[in-house]
């Protein structure tokens, strides 16, 4: 590879945001014909690099240059323009049309200002089947395709500008195992035709299933560049962590907690087949003080849809919920809170953040909200919570005035988490509280799980990684199409007994 | 903090200045503020008297927005409480009392804030838009403000209703006394509580702030509820000034100047962070505008093109595009040199 020039030469790239270096100094060089993955932790600054390299951000210093040419991108569609087009980890596409609509978008062929539609099916016809993907018909809506079928027609218009480099941001975060070989396959494709690919992921082994050649970002600064057979996981997670070889250590501790620590005592939540109409029915769980209980179920199977019901997110219309043995009936998220119960929603940027606060103003919003607009928490008592919670967390920038938007993914989520504790719930749902988080943060983030359950904190933890579940969880609660089918105490259970329930009865 | 804030409020306030200046130009006794009588007068005190009734309505304008909302009623609701009042004056035994002139703005108040929460309860409780919500009223209001003078311009002659308007006390203008009392009673009752932060929670964020247990119909409630009672304000404002109730020109388009205040201001009508001195300082350019206007001697039929050109300026450059290009421009200038030298 070293006889062939870069298709994308990096320099020096630097970005800053208002208290934030987001970058500093990073070179990055990506070959044609190679996939080139970027690691580091949340907050390393490989979205950054991205979106310097697309020109969704401005570079505050360093150069670009895109085959032997210096570029600055001023917009994305600049960059497309110039080969360089970019898969994002949710689908950017419009569900309500078709997907040969999809792939050529903004760029039908016409002729007198109208669309030939032949030639569309043609040329959408031809993309797909260069991807192997001949089996989608171009003419279907693409609601009516899975989410993996959706990420390749992204990838399917991505590549039909003929681009040299594609960007893929965390493409296989939703699809399953099938899903991804299905898209790994596409991308090998795409390599030995030439094209550069650069690949973000947290999945350690798709890196290095995919991967020729890595970069490794901390703390927005450059550690290195590596051929991926050169780097055993074990150097290239130090490298990604840096210091924190005992959290390493806690990762294989594995089985970590025991199942019934206080079975005796009163349960903190009691449900009896919950349920709601459209949603999920037949929610049968009990958690006791102190407890964890490990929702676990593929996508869609209704862990969230669970959630909600036990946070009063949505109004339950069946079976009873218990609440320190008096039943209650939970019409608002305030009924909850009061209550003494927490969520933090799976869909952090959505029905978490309140993007333009700071850290400080997110962090204390569930407090606020339960002593009301009249009673005002001093603003003394703000930062104090704020600088406690950043210390305690490792909450990087830690700097309470930041806007929460110019965080990384896992800061963010650590802020929500103390948006919750500050509130010293007895009973806290977490729907996916590591999802998109780099290994350093979620480890991280378990052992500040287990730790508040063993100070007597009841959690109700929701994470599509079964391992997670099993490593964290005191019960496990087994969710399979929006129905509860069991709910068994977590010992001696395995993956593959749980994928067994998943699998069996029913189908 | 406070640097971004300066920061957002430096092209309005330069505005406000270079408006200020202009006049000076054309009237070299534009600023000059004389004591006459024990009362101040002046160009200056004028335009803040004059701007007393736009700049309350866009302080309730400016909460209403920021809560993602927007209030198109206010000048229905300036027309009302008026004619309440008005008509309450005309119609009771004593008309030119003081007790008489309390009650009447004791129900004109009464009125805005009922009005207020009868749109809180559209927009948080029914859950219609807030620009339909209040469209309802903006156009029912008139026609209820007719209903209570029964059609008639209705005349008083009550001095200390007469004061409200065109009264003075410590030399100053008691409606500007009222409009700067309202200010820094806006400003305390967001800043000293947390209905300034909840209030941009809700307009940042609806669904995670009542993931939070945000109470947002509450608050909602009471941005309508503000907003109507600083309307009532200043329709009491106007029609003491004239001493009369004219339901259908009272307040007349009232709305859109204070909803341009609140945008000359820098409080984004996407919802989120406002600032009230950003307000302060749009209201008062619009009214700077008007006075402008008649200095320059600009005929009558311009008017309204002058005024929007200046407006369509201020919101130019306070659009995060603009001023990204006036950066880059600013950026770009040094580095030509350089490079011209490199070739």
């Amino acid at each position: 590879m070293g006889t062939t020039s870069p298709v994308v030469e990096m320099h020096g790239i630097t970005v800053a945001f208002p208290g934030v270096k987001a970058l500093d100094g990073v070179d990055f060089r990506l070959f044609p014909g190679e996939v080139h993955a970027l690691m580091g932790e949340n907050g390393a600054g490989k979205s950054t690099l991205i979106k310097a390299l697309t020109g969704v951000y401005r570079t505050d210093g360093g150069s670009i240059t895109v085959a032997g040419r210096p570029r600055q991108f001023a917009t994305p569609s600049a960059a497309q323009e110039a080969g360089i087009s970019t898969v994002y980890q949710e689908v950017n596409l419009c569900p309500n049309l078709t997907v040969e609509e999809n792939i050529l978008l903004g760029r039908e062929p016409r002729r007198f200002g109208h669309i030939r539609w032949k030639e569309v099916r043609k040329t959408a016809r031809a993309v797909l089947a260069q991807l192997q993907l001949g089996h989608i018909d171009p003419g279907s809506v693409l609601s009516t395709h899975s989410i993996a079928i959706q990420q390749l027609v992204a990838i399917a218009r991505a590549v039909q500008v003929d681009a040299k480099v594609l960007v893929l941001d965390e493409p296989t975060s939703s699809l399953d195992a099938d899903e991804v070989q299905q898209l790994f396959g596409v991308v090998r494709a795409l390599r030995d035709r030439g094209v550069a690919v650069l690949f973000v992921s947290h999945f350690l082994e798709q890196v290095y299933e995919l991967s020729d050649r890595m970069t490794v970002l901390r703390n927005g600064a450059l550690l290195g560049e590596y051929l991926t057979a050169d780097l055993p996981r074990m150097d290239l997670i130090k490298k990604m962590i840096g210091k924190d070889l005992e959290v390493l250590e806690e990762l294989d501790r594995g089985d970590t907690r025991t199942a019934g620590s206080a079975q005796d005592a009163e349960p903190v939540l009691q449900a009896e087949n919950l349920g709601r109409k459209g949603s999920v029915e037949n929610i049968t769980v009990s958690i006791g003080p102190g407890q964890i209980l490990g929702l676990a179920g593929l996508l869609g199977s209704g862990r969230t849809e669970t959630a909600r019901l036990l946070f009063g997110a949505d109004h339950a219309d069946q079976g009873t919920l218990r609440i320190r043995g008096t039943e209650r009936s939970l019409r608002s998220p305030r009924a909850a809170i009061d209550q003494g119960i927490g969520f933090s929603s799976e869909n952090r940027k959505e029905e978490g953040l309140v993007a333009d606060l700071s850290v400080r103003d997110n962090m204390v919003l569930a407090l606020q909200a339960r002593k009301g607009w009249l009673r005002k928490v001093p603003r003394q008592v703000q930062d104090q919570l704020a600088d406690k919670f950043i210390e305690a967390l490792d909450i990087r920038p830690a700097n309470k005035d930041a806007l929460i938007r110019d965080l990384s993914g896992g800061n963010q989520q650590k802020v929500l988490l103390a948006r919750w504790l500050i509130t010293d719930p007895a009973l806290l749902i977490l729907d996916e509280p590591t999802r998109g988080i780099d290994i350093g943060a979620k480890t991280q983030i378990q052992m500040h799980i287990s730790a508040l359950a063993d100070q007597g904190m009841s959690i109700v933890f929701i994470s599509a990684e079964l391992e997670e579940v099993l490593r964290l969880s005191d019960r496990i609660a087994v969710l399979k199409d929006r129905r509860m089918v069991a709910d068994l105490p977590n010992q001696g259970v395995s993956m593959e007994d749980v994928m067994t329930i998943i699998a069996g009865t029913g189908e | 903090m406070s640097g971004v804030l300066r920061h957002r409020l430096v092209w309005p306030v330069l505005a406000l200045v270079l408006l200020l200046l202009l006049n000076q130009g054309f009237r070299s006794d534009f600023l000059v503020v004389r004591l006459q009588d024990g009362h101040l007068y002046g160009s200056l005190i004028d335009i803040l008297r004059n701007g007393a009734p736009t700049l309350l309505i866009a302080l309730g304008m400016t909460l209403v927005i920021a809560s993602r909302g927007i209030d198109l009623s206010v000048g229905a609701v300036a027309a009302i409480a008026g004619a309440v009042s008005c008509t309450y004056i005309y119609n009771s035994d004593n008309p030119g009392s003081f007790s008489t002139a309390a009650s009447a703005v004791a129900l004109a108040v009464a009125a805005g804030l009922v009005l207020g929460a009868w749109n809180g309860l559209l927009v948080s409780v029914i859950g219609i838009q807030p620009i339909i919500a209040t469209l309802v009223l903006m156009t029912a209001g008139r026609g209820l403000a007719q209903l209570v003078t029964d059609g008639q311009i209705i005349s008083v002659s009550n001095e200390p209703f007469h004061a409200i308007g065109s009264g003075f006390f410590l030399t100053l203008p008691i409606s500007i006394l009222i409009a700067a009392g309202a200010f820094a009673g806006a400003a305390l009752l967001t800043r000293r509580t947390a209905l300034g932060t909840l209030i941009e929670s809700v307009g940042i964020n609806p669904v995670a702030s009542r993931l939070s247990g945000l109470s947002a119909r509450r608050i909602l409630w009471i941005v309508y509820i503000f907003s109507g009672f600083c309307a009532a304000a200043a329709g009491l404002m106007i029609s003491s000034n004239v001493t009369a109730a004219d339901a259908n020109n009272a307040g007349l388009f009232i709305e859109m100047d204070a909803i341009l205040a609140v945008v000359i201001g820098g409080t984004s009508l996407a919802g989120g962070r406002y600032s009230l001195v950003g307000t302060l300082v749009g209201a008062l350019i619009i009214q700077t505008l008007t006075t402008t206007v008649y200095t320059l001697g600009i005929p009558p039929e311009v008017t309204l093109v002058f005024k929007a050109l200046v407006v369509i300026l201020v919101c130019l450059l306070q659009s995060p595009k603009a001023r990204t290009l006036l950066r880059q421009r600013r950026r770009r200038v040094p580095v030509l040199p350089e490079t011209k030298a490199a070739v």
